[in-house]
């Protein structure tokens, strides 16, 4: 069977975005960037299936800027058979997002469909589901376990106060949690074989399909800083600082 | 128009979140259904009913809402929700799944982990891990979107609403309820917790040794760090952060913890933070009310000691 993966290009998760002066955004002009890491383990979990021998093809799509094939050899580099840019200078939103997905869905007619559970940009966990509801789907989100079996997929999902199993009609959309693999490092070698492999491009203007964003960002702004807190020298000054603070 | 909130319960109860997306509801001045979903579910309706600024309960009551499953309760979102100016819930896994679904299919945007309403489209909610605030404004007919639980006080009781009976659309068949593995625990829910008491990697082995006798104490809740259950010390669902659970309690204890900016996503909104670090240029220090640089092997039981005295 064939699974496609959703790739999405971001900045680094150990660097702390800034705000530009003005509020309008954040500033992420020469930022360093790479794969979301929620879909680097959508990848490596598409790979291992190939190599346990349940998949016979991987793709990665993203949808995004020219820049978002870094992301994509990323994939490349971890396993992926073949990969495909939509393109596009919009500004992009889940639902829009969704839509194109549901295109190349229906273009490429995969069983399965890998997603991370959230991006950590925008944080805000939707793709997924959306994508799940237009190709009326199942869904299996917060996938910590991944089993196939026949005609479904049985997947285990972390949840509020722990797990559950839901099994899917394939073909099904799921979406990763952390904790369902650790993706593997990648060496130079199968990066260089990644930067000669093609890059399939779609242009999302061609597709016809409405992404206009329904979201406006009116300003962004840096949270409330804490209030300047105090060392205590030991034991005893923490609990007489507790009790002053009345909440023992 | 009005506001159709999907409550969130266990079974027995409608969860203290459901009562947080009430009082956050009252924004929009407009009368608030709160829709219940489930099977035996009577006493929920009821239940539901009670809670204060509550105007209709829609009681959907269905055999396969026994473990009511994404795909089925968007299908009856969706069959609701057209009449509805806003469709909103808490940010918790359950609606995390339902509602981007509902949004899709009612071709609408979703505003996800909205921390404050400023105008009847206008939501701000944290982005890259809490570092930055955005302020949205939303352009759809329908407004769908979850709001973090521990950003508005929970609805006490107070109510006596109308329960209506609605039709439930049979079950997609998309998906199959296997079984569920929750953790019992006679400790409160992460989520609302007074007093929670989180580690980190450091702690090892001795995790729960450590931290429960001082949970206990406060009748607290347990969190951890995604390094501790990574590594096999605590159980998954008790994750803190920005891909874990948000917290904000009025004492957050931060033992063994670097403070990664993933970890204060999820807890740097609690009311006082305790840190106990051996690296006195820890980052958990700067978000610190009450810092003290020892080690945790020590200076944990020393505490769980002096405050049991
Ligand atoms: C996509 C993504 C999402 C993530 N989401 C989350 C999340 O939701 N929640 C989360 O927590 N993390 C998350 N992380 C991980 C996060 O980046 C950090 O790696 C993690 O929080 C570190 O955990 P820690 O503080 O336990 O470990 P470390 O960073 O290793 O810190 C250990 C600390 O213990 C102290 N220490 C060691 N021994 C002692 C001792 N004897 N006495 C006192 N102090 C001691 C050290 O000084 C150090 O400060 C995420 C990462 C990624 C990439």
């Amino acid at each position: 069977m064939k699974v496609l993966v959703a790739v999405k290009h971001v900045v680094d998760y150990n660097i702390k975005p800034r705000v530009k002066q003005d509020g309008s955004d954040v500033d992420i002009a020469g930022v360093k960037m790479g794969i979301n890491p929620f879909d680097e383990i959508a990848v490596e979990e598409a790979v291992r299936m190939k190599e346990r021998g349940i998949v016979t093809e991987v793709v990665a799509v993203t949808i995004g800027k020219t820049n978002s094939q870094d992301t994509l050899r990323h994939a490349l580099a971890m396993g992926a058979d073949r990969v495909i840019l939509v393109e596009t200078e919009a500004e992009l939103q889940p639902l829009g997002v969704a839509k194109l997905l549901k295109a190349v869905v229906e273009r490429e007619q995969p069983r399965l469909i890998i997603l991370g559970k959230q991006a950590i940009d925008d944080d805000l966990g939707q793709t997924g589901q959306m994508l799940a509801a237009l190709i009326n789907a199942g869904q299996g989100t917060f996938a910590s376990v991944l089993e196939v079996k026949g005609d479904e997929i049985e997947v285990t999902r972390e949840i509020d106060g722990g797990t559950d199993v839901v099994a899917l009609k394939l073909p099904a959309v799921v979406t990763t949690d952390l904790r369902l693999n650790e993706p593997r490092f990648i060496k130079l070698p199968a990066m260089m074989m990644a930067k000669k492999k093609p890059i399939e491009n779609i242009k999302a203007a061609d597709l016809g399909i409405d992404i206009a964003p329904r979201l406006k960002q009116l300003k962004v702004a840096d949270p409330e800083p804490r209030k300047p807190g105090i060392k205590v020298a030991n034991v005893a000054e923490l609990v007489e600082k507790l009790r002053l603070a009345e909440v023992l | 128009m009005s506001i159709l909130i999907l409550a969130e319960h266990d079974g027995n109860h409608i969860k203290q979140s459901t009562r947080q997306a009430v009082s956050a509801a009252a924004a929009w001045q407009l009368p608030i259904h709160l829709l219940v979903a489930g099977s035996s579910s009577e006493s929920l309706a009821k239940e539901a009913s009670g809670i204060a600024g509550v105007a209709k309960v829609l009681h959907a009551e269905a055999a396969h809402f026994e473990h009511p499953l994404a795909e089925d309760v968007a299908a009856l979102l969706v069959q609701l929700g057209a009449d509805y100016k806003v469709i909103l819930s808490a940010h918790t896994s359950f609606s995390k799944s339902v509602l981007p679904r509902v949004a899709a299919l009612l071709d609408v945007a979703m505003v996800s982990d909205v921390v404050s309403i400023t105008a009847p489209a206008t939501y701000v909610r944290p982005i890259y891990a809490g570092n930055v605030l955005s302020t949205v404004e939303s352009s759809d007919a329908i407004q769908v979107l979850t709001i973090r639980a521990t950003s508005f006080a929970a609805a006490t009781d107070g109510a006596n609403a109308e329960v209506a009976k609605v039709n439930v659309p049979p079950s997609t068949g998309l998906s199959r309820w296997v079984k569920e593995d929750k953790t019992v625990s006679d400790r409160p829910e992460l989520s609302s917790a007074r007093v929670v008491v989180s580690g980190g990697r450091s702690l090892g082995e001795r995790f729960n040794e450590l931290l429960e006798p001082l949970a206990h104490r406060f009748g607290g809740a347990l969190g951890a760090t995604r390094a501790a259950v990574d590594a096999g010390f605590a159980p998954n669902d008790i994750q803190v952060g920005q891909t874990g659970t948000i917290v904000a309690p009025e004492l957050y204890f931060a033992i063994g913890i670097s403070g990664a900016m993933q970890h204060l996503a999820g807890m740097k909104d609690s009311k006082i933070i305790v840190a106990i670090n051996h690296d006195p240029d820890a980052p958990i220090f700067q978000y610190a009310d009450y810092g003290l640089v020892a080690n945790l092997f020590e200076a944990v039981p020393e505490l769980t000691a002096a405050l049991s005295k």
